[in-house]
């Protein structure tokens, strides 16, 4: 509740600004009339493939990171050798921009929207598979003893125990894989594609369409919000049932 | 002393148990233990931490094969857990992801019981363990005693006929381990299983046992056998009997030395 006071606080003080004139039109235009825009911008339709590719190649990329993020956190966590190998390069891995391999995958895939999905995967992939492998390191032993006296097969005991045993693990992996999912396509957008929300938001920048360019931006931080809320509201569930 | 095989649930024959690689590395952590379970006894292990006590439980739930010697049950070797035999562990084994009725009929389903038969035995269970109220709940809702009550459970309904318990109210308050002893006992009486209890309690082991096996510091051997003669029917007021105080002050007469030597191992002193 104060999170929200705060933000309304700020968004009023913003507003009183921009109609006492002391904020330029031409630097940020007033909370009410990007609203009005993201209306327009909702009813006209002039948007809506834009906005339908950008959510589509974020969901895409979501998607392939968890599960490919998954799968290999579960290779590289029951193989010790690949996962001393592997480990160091784990954690330094933010440290590469990854957005310099898009010549990379532009050669690979073409232009549209494999390049910036596979980027986008590139940057997600890590948050996911550093999540399952820390998920699986912090399984209480006692449960795994307990699928061993419970006479468990190897599989029953991955789907039944450890899943939902390092499920809080996975589920923040999960989370924070959306998070760049949103962060990877919409910045290759706005940098290197000719099309999607972020393109339409570069595109209003660039020909000074301050109007539309804050409508565009609100629509995306409003999706991101809610987005991130219903993770929130399912994180707290989650964790509370978990909890030992 | 060899019992008839009719009389003797489980068997350990010159079990030894050594942990680490290399010679000079490597520790000896138990034996060599022969020991006979008569069927439908309460056997109680009590000795000094570090002994060999869940080592030695761990061998009998075919968790842990033993270096030398050999485990059977029912006159079986053990190999891998043996069908009949439930452990309930000292932490927390609940499944925090199930609900109370969910973790008790698990074993049952895995097993591959029928629905209306895990629906009558958990409705037993669940009755029998005083959690009939908390049947949706979830553990986190839940005591640790309650939750301990929900892993006691779901070894009940798998009818058992050994019950290897590793210290399961290490972590509860005294009355609560008082009251659990006592349910743990009607639960003996009821299912006539043969039960092995680990314990650091010497009220819980000369409470609850036929039996108590009085183990020596590092590696763990069985220094004394002590019969306790207590009734079947008994529970948790026989700590106001006199022999109980009695049977308590013999069982830690022999491990106050075996405490003290694995004080000075330690190097705790002790005197």
């Amino acid at each position: 509740m104060a999170s929200i006071g705060i933000v309304a606080a700020l968004v009023g003080l913003l507003q009183l600004a921009c109609l006492a004139g002391l904020v330029k039109h031409t630097v940020i235009i007033a909370p009410t009339e990007m609203a009005a825009s993201l209306w327009q911008i909702l009813r006209g339709g002039e948007f809506t493939h834009a906005i339908l590719l950008t959510l589509t190649n974020i969901a895409l990329s979501a998607v392939i990171s968890i599960v490919a993020g998954f799968g290999l956190g579960v290779a590289i966590h029951s193989i010790q050798f690949l996962r001393r190998g592997i480990e160091p390069y784990l954690a330094s891995y933010y440290a590469v921009p990854t957005f310099i391999f898009y010549p990379v995958f532009i050669v690979l895939f073409g232009v549209g929207s494999a390049p910036i999905i596979a980027i986008t995967v590139l940057l997600a992939i890590v948050a996911m598979i550093t999540a399952t492998l820390n998920g699986l390191d912090r399984i209480p032993g006692v449960l795994n003893k307990t699928a061993t006296v419970l006479r468990l097969s190897p599989a029953r005991r991955a789907l039944l125990v450890q899943l939902p045993a390092a499920s809080p693990y996975l589920f923040a992996g999960a989370r924070l894989s959306v998070a760049y999912s949103f962060i990877g396509v919409i910045a290759s957008e706005f940098i290197l594609s000719g099309d999607g929300l972020g393109y339409a938001i570069a595109y209003a920048y660039n020909n000074f369409d301050n109007r539309t360019m804050y409508g565009l931006m609100l629509l995306i931080i409003i999706v991101v919000t809610v987005v991130n809320a219903s993770f929130d509201a399912l994180d707290r569930r989650l964790q509370a049932r978990l909890r030992r | 002393m060899i019992l008839p095989d009719q009389t003797v649930a489980a068997r350990l024959n010159g079990v030894t148990r050594l942990y680490g690689s290399g010679s000079s590395a490597r520790l000896h952590a138990l034996g060599p233990i022969d020991l006979d379970l008569r069927r439908g006894e309460f056997f109680s292990v009590v000795g000094p931490s570090g002994c060999g006590k869940s080592t030695l439980l761990d061998v009998l739930a075919g968790l842990n094969p033993p270096t030398d010697g050999s485990a059977e049950f029912e006159g079986r070797p053990v190999k891998g857990v043996p069908d009949g035999v439930g452990v309930v562990f000292q932490e927390d084994a609940s499944f925090p992801w199930l609900t109370v009725e969910a973790n008790v009929a698990f074993g049952l389903q895995q097993a591959g019981i029928d629905a209306a038969e895990v629906e009558r035995r958990v409705a037993y269970a669940v009755g029998f363990m005083g959690l009939r109220d908390f049947r949706k709940a979830y553990p986190a809702q839940l005591s640790g005693g309650m939750r301990q009550r929900v892993c006691i459970a779901r070894t009940l309904v798998l009818q058992p006929r050994l019950i290897l318990l590793d210290e399961p109210f290490g972590a509860l308050d005294q009355q609560t381990r008082l009251i659990m002893g006592d349910e743990l006992l009607r639960l003996w009486r009821e299912t006539n299983a043969t039960v092995l209890l680990i314990t650091h309690s010497l009220d819980e082991a000369a409470m609850l046992s036929d039996r108590v096996g009085v183990m020596s510091a590092r590696p763990g051997l069985f220094i004394e056998l002590i019969e306790t003669g207590w009734p079947k029917d008994r529970d948790s007021r026989i700590v106001a009997d006199p022999r109980f105080g009695e049977l308590t002050g013999r069982i830690w007469e022999k491990l106050r030395v075996e405490t003290m030597k694995h004080m000075q191992n330690q190097g705790m002193g002790g005197s």
